[in-house]
């Protein structure tokens, strides 16, 4: 009877753990929180600074600005430039900045700012549509040179991507032969790629890469070839004919649309600086959640006032367990079962010593005029109502003599609760007319003691970090509860309370 | 700072608190049984049905303004004992053995005026003693006066008899003697005298105070190893009643045995102590279990008596 009827019991309790620690696992690689409190995340800082000349009209800028960049993702946006009108306009499939102003003269700076965090998994580049080849037309005695050159690449090669590491192969210096000579002569290298790979039938495409280096000024963008597979696209170095993107290069622009356009001004350049700065992890997933879909299932949606009382409230668990623990496990007594979670509550608001302190004087104070109301012969409710406002003088006189003396920490006593310390002194006083001095020191001690367990516990910064960033760990809490509620073994303190029990072994 | 290995406590059998919580009370234990046992006024009416006699019912205080009465009532009484109905472990239980004048003698022989009882009266109305604070009724009991051949062994209190009925079977019981240290109450933890009775022969076995074995009565230096229970089967049965009254698979009955009216039950207790199985010198865990393996049960409480002192004697 005993065995089957706790089965499904042992299961649940089995589902609970492994549901709650699956879910912080699970929100932890999706979400990125960090399971430590103080993880750093790179991020990187890239600003492009446009530069031009303006000429007395209306001025239009448009910069090319990414959209999805492999290997990385975008978490903020940014445009500096006074007096610029600035938005953000979608334009055949690229996204692109726009500053405009009606009346410009002399050089003029446009910033703008995008922060990236590198993400391996992020944006591999799959269009919904596939691509087709632009057709290209030749003329003589190109198109000849042309046809030759990729017979051969074709017959050395099986896909689309061998197909274009041989012909990168082929167009360099040292393996020209004569029909590159005359192509390459006089036209721009990666340009003719393209077209020469459009001309084959396969979508190409030119990019341009950021070579992402720490605290670097005034950089350009280094060009990359960008093929289509069939199923995604694939990037290449024009010069080397290496395959894949460098992993620290962010790739700006992708896509046949210009980088920058100025409408109203000449001279124009656009260049880059790059800072790698790190913000914590946590706050990265509190951003990342808000767009994330998941950000519904964490508390970091809520108003900052109501998440720092679930940040209290959620470490209640905590100190239940705690004192689930102390009082199954070990066998310590308190006066009044979970009395010493809200001492640890007040303790974690005032800090440990001053709270010590403060609860233990307000308690013997209050057990001292105890002992005058009791000879008042005051019926129980009037004389715990007497005693509440007593304990509020008590903590009003102790914050204002503390406050005098240079301890602001007195003003924080106001934190325990009024009631629940009246009510311990009232049954400490009983306690002690009926079962002496020795069990209000023991039950005393054990409720400080358990509370100052439970404070250490729930005032380390991993578990505020954990019960907040991860409520669904307080499942794995439930369990541990539910499973000390089935504990059937001997307390620690029963263990000696039975020793003399030896005599009869 | 001295040790006993969970493995011996196991081997004995000792019964824990856990494990009497969990495999015991809340499994035996209907939660709808509790306000029986919890409130001794409906303990003694319930009893009373099934047969088991309690110490004479002298007034009943529900409300504040009754307390006033309570003076002229006590006028023609000497001996008499203010309970909480809803107090636990004997806390608020006061016992008068006489009155001098205007004051009462308390049972330790304290002295007090007639206010005292008054504010105690009202102490218990408002909760004070009662399991979770809320209003209380204050009963008013003749007082019990014990046989001489216990009452010689008992400082200043009544010497009563705890009996374990699991499933309405005895399957432990032990004396309590009260002595200076528990201030004239029969509760171990407060310096009261255990002493393991026999099941088989209601003679006595070990004796502890403090959970420390002693062999004489700290303040009347009588041994206490020749003490007999005199109509014992009559008191098992009569604890083994209680089962059909209250329903309860696991309980502590108290006894005392009345000058006057022989065995009289004092109380009920749903969470009896673990204390009797280091009076008695053995754990619970061999005879519950025993009473758990049984294929039928008796019907009736005088069959389960008798069962269980064939069964659970030491003699054998």
């Amino acid at each position: 009877m005993t065995s089957r009827s706790r089965v499904p019991f042992f299961t649940a309790i089995a589902l609970l753990i492994v549901a709650g620690t699956a879910l912080a696992i699970w929100r932890h690689v999706e979400l990125g929180i960090p399971w430590l409190t103080g993880e750093q995340r790179p991020v990187w800082m890239v600003e492009a600074r446009i530069d031009f000349n303006a000429s007395d009209e209306p001025v239009l800028a448009s910069l090319n600005i990414p959209e999805q960049s492999p290997g990385f993702r975008i978490l903020s946006e940014q445009a500096a430039s006074p007096g610029y009108g600035f938005s953000v306009v979608e334009k055949d499939g690229s996204r692109r900045a726009e500053w405009s102003k009606r009346n410009v003269t002399g050089p003029q700076t446009l910033y703008f700012k995008t922060q990236f965090i590198p993400d391996p998994n992020a944006n591999r580049d799959r269009p919904r549509r596939a691509p087709k080849p632009v057709s290209v037309f030749w003329e003589e005695p190109q198109a000849t040179a042309v046809r030759e050159i990729l017979m051969q690449a074709e017959e050395r090669s099986s896909t689309p991507e061998s197909m274009t590491r041989e012909l990168i192969r082929l167009m360099q210096p040292d393996t020209q032969a004569q029909n590159t000579t005359l192509l390459v002569s006089g036209t721009n290298h990666l340009d003719l790629l393209v077209r020469m790979l459009n001309h084959a039938g396969i979508p190409a495409r030119t990019a341009d890469g950021l070579k992402l280096e720490d605290a670097r000024r005034r950089q350009g963008l280094t060009p990359f070839l960008q093929i289509y597979n069939g199923d995604e696209w694939l990037t290449f170095d024009p010069k080397s004919g290496e395959q894949g993107l460098p992993e620290d290069t962010l790739l700006w622009r992708q896509g046949a649309a210009s980088l920058l356009d100025v409408v109203g001004g000449d001279d124009s350049s656009v260049s880059f600086s790059i800072l790698r700065q790190t913000i914590p992890a946590l706050q990265l997933a509190a951003i990342q959640s808000e767009e994330n879909g998941f950000g519904f299932l964490s508390l970091y949606q809520l108003p900052v006032e109501e998440q720092s009382m679930f940040r209290m409230l959620l470490l209640l668990p905590l100190g239940a367990l705690m004192v689930a623990f102390m009082r199954i496990v070990i066998g310590i007594r308190t006066s009044g079962t979970f009395m010493p979670v809200l001492i640890a509550v007040a303790f974690v608001q005032t800090n440990l010593l001053p709270g010590l302190i403060a609860f233990t004087s307000v308690v013997s104070i209050g057990l001292l005029m105890r002992g005058y109301l009791s000879s008042l012969n005051l019926l129980l409710v009037s004389r715990i109502s007497a005693l509440i406002i007593l304990v509020i003088f008590i903590t009003a006189g102790l914050s204002i003599v503390g406050y005098q003396m240079g301890f602001n920490t007195g003003m924080t006593v106001t934190f325990f609760p009024m009631v629940i310390i009246a009510w311990t002194i009232e049954r400490m006083s009983i306690l002690w007319e009926e079962e002496g001095a020795h069990e209000v020191f023991v039950q005393g001690a054990g409720s400080l003691f358990v509370a100052v367990c439970a404070f250490l516990v729930m005032d380390a910064p991993l578990s505020r970090h954990l019960t907040f960033n991860f409520p669904e760990l307080h499942f794995v809490v439930l369990g541990l509860i539910l499973l000390m509620g089935q504990y059937t073994g001997y307390k620690l303190s029963e263990l000696r309370r039975f020793t003399p029990m030896k005599a009869y072994d | 700072m001295d040790w006993i290995s969970p493995r011996a406590l196991n081997r004995m059998g000792m019964l824990n608190m856990n494990r009497r919580n969990v495999d015991y009370i809340s499994r035996y234990n209907e939660r709808t049984s509790y306000p029986l046992v919890d409130n001794k006024l409906k303990t003694k009416l319930v009893v009373a049905e099934y047969g088991v006699r309690t110490p004479k019912l002298l007034q009943v205080v529900r409300q504040q303004h009754e307390i006033s009465h309570f003076r002229e009532m006590a006028e023609d009484l000497t001996g008499f004992a203010i309970k909480p109905a809803k107090g636990s472990g004997g806390k608020g239980i006061t016992v008068l053995t006489g009155r001098d004048g205007d004051e009462f003698i308390k049972a330790s022989g304290d002295r007090v005026p007639a206010a005292y009882l008054e504010r105690h009266l009202s102490n218990i109305l408002a909760g004070l003693y009662s399991l979770a604070g809320t209003p209380d009724v204050a009963i008013v009991e003749n007082l019990v006066e014990s046989i001489p051949g216990l009452a010689k062994y008992s400082h200043q209190g009544v010497p009563d008899i705890r009996i374990i009925i699991f499933q309405g079977y005895p399957v432990m019981a032990m004396l309590r003697l009260a002595t200076t240290a528990s201030d004239g109450k029969a509760n171990l933890h407060q310096g009261a005298v255990g002493v393991g009775l026999d099941i088989g022969t209601g003679k006595s076995l070990n004796s502890v105070q403090f959970n420390r074995p002693i062999t004489l009565h700290p303040d009347t230096g009588l041994a206490l190893e020749n003490i007999d229970i005199a109509d014992w089967e009559e008191m098992l049965t009569m604890a083994s009643r209680c089962y059909e009254a209250t329903g309860l698979g696991y309980m502590g009955v108290d006894l005392v045995v009345d000058i006057n009216e022989g065995p009289l039950l004092l109380e009920l207790n749903a969470r009896p102590g673990l204390a009797i199985q280091m009076a008695n010198g053995r754990g619970l865990l061999p005879r519950l279990r025993a009473i758990e393996a049984l294929k039928r049960h008796h019907f009736t409480p005088e069959q389960r008596a008798r069962f269980a002192m064939e069964t659970f004697s030491s003699q054998r």
